[in-house]
């Protein structure tokens, strides 16, 4: 197989006497959905926060196509092609909605801002998204929480990096709006970005998975192909079973 | 890319949906607390029951006079303004401001440097400041309040110190610079001018930013609401000119103009430049601005160095003003008339939410106050607390706005 564009070698993380996550390794390679699951504070979160420069690893390393980086802050992160949804979404409420999504990234004509081309880009990605926003000039703190994840989902989506990391991109859309992402997840995938897709809703796993990583008190229990069942998830999530038991576990 | 001064806000002008009229987009400002119309309107009842109770108030002249006063705390509120923004403070505004007098005058006259080296040298100093609190805020994530409260301290005593024994300098009136900041007014024809350009260069941009809007495809203001803006900028310019040059009145002053050209000039950074979205996007939400990509420590940094420098610029427009620097320069209550104008203003004291506009705005509603209570032979005391009321009342408008927002 080719060489994975991102990957994690014996990560750990602790924040004080918590140990998030333990020696973790992942890979995630280009045509490739890379769905991580676990019970709530599995470290799944911290997993994505790692990947995407927001968390530095105590231990371990983080390579970018097989070449060791320090990602110092999501900035380097995203100059280096690694875009990310947070699951607090990270928006900043007194901003509007084009302001949000070129926050740090902004357009610009000479020294000033282009708001027109920031504007009509932030149209053409929200429409993309079936993104039932009324307006992009309205601050943030006024959309419903589904409108705010569309549009944290759509910043993650600019300047089109190559590994989008989506913790939770799902959990307050309605139908249509859930359909969209994972429609828009394929078409990533079909373009060639790697994905990494933190989830519960595991009806998203199983409609975009490639693979499966789960994680549980920080480690990683077990990965499987994109198509195990629900139950074997669940078991390997909760350990009601041990490892390994499932017949279409794919051990590493 | 409008340079409409008042009611610009913090918003983009000309964004709203163009099916609101003019009424609409006022009243979603005002609404939003990005407004700075409240401002206006509180400045001209002020205004309006000081002429009233004394009509040698609103005498050309001593409007003159209120420009000149408002010039040197309003370069400092400016910078507070900015420190504010990105959800800091600055305690030690006044204390800078003293210190920076001090260096001009100790630099020009008793080391006989030339003028303009010693304006340099002053100016440098807040830079160093800055740059300190900055390293204070973001590298050791100590709070701005108390570095500031010690830098008050530690700069008064510096300033002291640079002073001397004899506690106070004069500079020579003869000095170019002296002159220039008591005696040098924009004259009425350039003032006229100033005005034209101004109006048409609004007009154009707003005109040329519709134009692409249209192409485009978004949403633009329409020809009449632009030409109403025109107008108004316009009507307000000409009124403002015509009334300071109105019979012996003196006019414009140079600092005024100074202080002018730096509130348009951050006022344009703020809202039209990747560096002024940052700030306010610190200000507003740190961690999210963070994760988001902004450099948050440079914005703050550079927020600390703008405010430090504005500091010590309005010391150093002070000591022109005085034509002389003393231990009292930029001492007492120079730091909260700073913030207090800042908070009066519009801009909250808990960040991301501001304006330029509302240093002018807000130094004007204090210095009203005090020159018009001087004028009725009103005593200090009552004028402190007339400010402190009048302060009081704008952080409970800062704190409703907030408490709305979130609800
Ligand atoms: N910034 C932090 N400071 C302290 N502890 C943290 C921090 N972030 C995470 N933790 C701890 O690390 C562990 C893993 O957290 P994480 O957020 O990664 O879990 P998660 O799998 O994303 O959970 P959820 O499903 O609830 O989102 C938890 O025990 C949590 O308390
Ligand atoms: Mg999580």
């Amino acid at each position: 197989m080719s060489v994975p564009v991102l990957s994690l070698r014996g990560v750990s993380k602790r924040f004080g006497g918590v140990r998030a996550l333990v020696d973790v390794d992942a890979d995630v390679h280009e045509h490739e959905v890379l769905a991580v699951v676990g019970d709530n504070g599995a470290g799944k979160s911290t997993l994505a926060g790692v990947l995407a420069g927001a968390h530095r690893p105590d231990a371990g390393q983080v390579l970018l196509d097989g070449r060791p980086v320090v990602l110092h802050s999501p900035a380097a992160a995203r100059a280096l092609g690694i875009a990310a949804v947070f699951q607090e979404l990270a928006l900043v409420d007194d901003l509007d909605v084009v302001e949000n999504l070129f926050l740090g990234h902004e357009t610009v004509r000479g020294p000033l801002l282009d708001e027109v081309a920031m504007e009509r880009e932030a149209w053409r990605l929200l429409d993309q998204l079936a993104a039932s926003v009324p307006t992009v000039r309205d601050p943030v703190r006024t959309l419903s929480g589904g409108q705010r994840q569309v549009v944290a989902v759509a910043r993650a989506l600019l300047g089109s990096p190559r590994v989008v990391v989506l913790d939770e991109p799902t959990a307050s859309l309605g139908v249509r709006q859930t359909a969209e992402v994972l429609n828009l997840i394929v078409r990533l995938r079909e373009r060639g970005h790697a994905v990494v897709l933190v989830s519960h809703q595991a009806g998203d796993l199983q409609a975009v998975a490639d693979r499966i990583l789960v994680l549980r008190l920080g480690r990683v229990h077990d990965v499987f192909d994109g198509d195990a069942s629900y139950e074997d998830l669940l078991a390997a999530m909760t350990g009601a079973v041990r490892p390994g038991t499932p017949n279409r576990a794919v051990r590493r | 890319m409008s340079t409409q001064p008042a009611g610009a806000g913090t918003g983009a002008a000309g964004a709203g949906p163009s099916g609101a009229g003019l009424p609409g987009a006022v009243w979603q400002r005002v609404r939003g607390g990005n407004g700075l119309l409240p401002i206006v309107a509180a400045l001209v009842g002020i205004w309006l029951v000081l002429g009233a109770v004394n009509p040698a108030f609103l005498a050309p002249e001593n409007l003159v006079n209120l420009t000149l006063q408002s010039a040197p705390v309003g370069v400092i509120a400016l910078g507070v303004v900015l420190v504010l923004l990105v959800g800091q403070i600055d305690l030690s505004v006044g204390s800078l401001s003293g210190l920076a007098a001090a260096v001009v005058a100790v630099g020009s006259v008793s080391l006989g440097w030339p003028v303009a080296l010693a304006i340099l040298v002053a100016l440098a100093c807040g830079v160093v400041v800055g740059l300190g609190y900055g390293a204070l805020s973001t590298r050791l994530g100590l709070p701005s309040f108390v570095f500031t409260l010690a830098g008050l301290l530690f700069l008064a005593g510096v300033q002291l110190r640079v002073l001397g024994p004899l506690g106070s300098i004069n500079l020579p009136f003869e000095s170019w610079f002296v002159r220039s900041v008591q005696q040098g007014f924009l004259p009425a024809v350039a003032a006229w001018a100033l005005v034209a350009v101004i109006v048409v260069t609004s007009a154009v941009v707003q005109l040329v930013a519709r134009a692409r809007r249209r192409r485009a495809d978004l949403a633009c203001a329409s020809l009449p609401q632009i030409a109403v803006r025109t107008l108004v900028l316009g009507g307000v310019l000409a009124a403002i000119v015509a009334y300071l040059y109105l019979g012996t009145a003196r006019g414009i002053g140079w600092s005024v103009v100074l202080f002018a050209l730096l509130v348009v000039v951050t006022d344009v950074l703020l809202r039209r430049t990747r560096w002024g979205r940052s700030v306010r996007a610190v200000g507003g939400d740190r961690r999210a601005a963070m994760l988001a990509g902004v450099p948050v420590r440079r914005t703050v940094v550079l927020c600390f160095v703008a405010c430090s420098t504005l500091a010590a610029l309005g010391g150093v427009l002070a000591a022109g003003r005085l034509g002389a620097a003393n231990q009292g320069t930029g001492g007492a209550d120079t730091y909260l008339v700073a913030i207090a104008a800042a908070v009066i203003g519009g801009t909250s004291l808990f960040g991301g939410r501001g304006s330029a506009w509302s240093a002018v705005l807000g130094v004007l509603v204090i210095q009203s106050i005090a020159n018009g209570l001087t004028l009725m032979n009103v005593d200090q005391a009552a004028r402190y607390m007339v400010t402190g009321a009048v302060l009081l009342l704008a952080i409970i408008i800062d704190m409703l706005i907030r408490k709305r927002r979130e609800a």
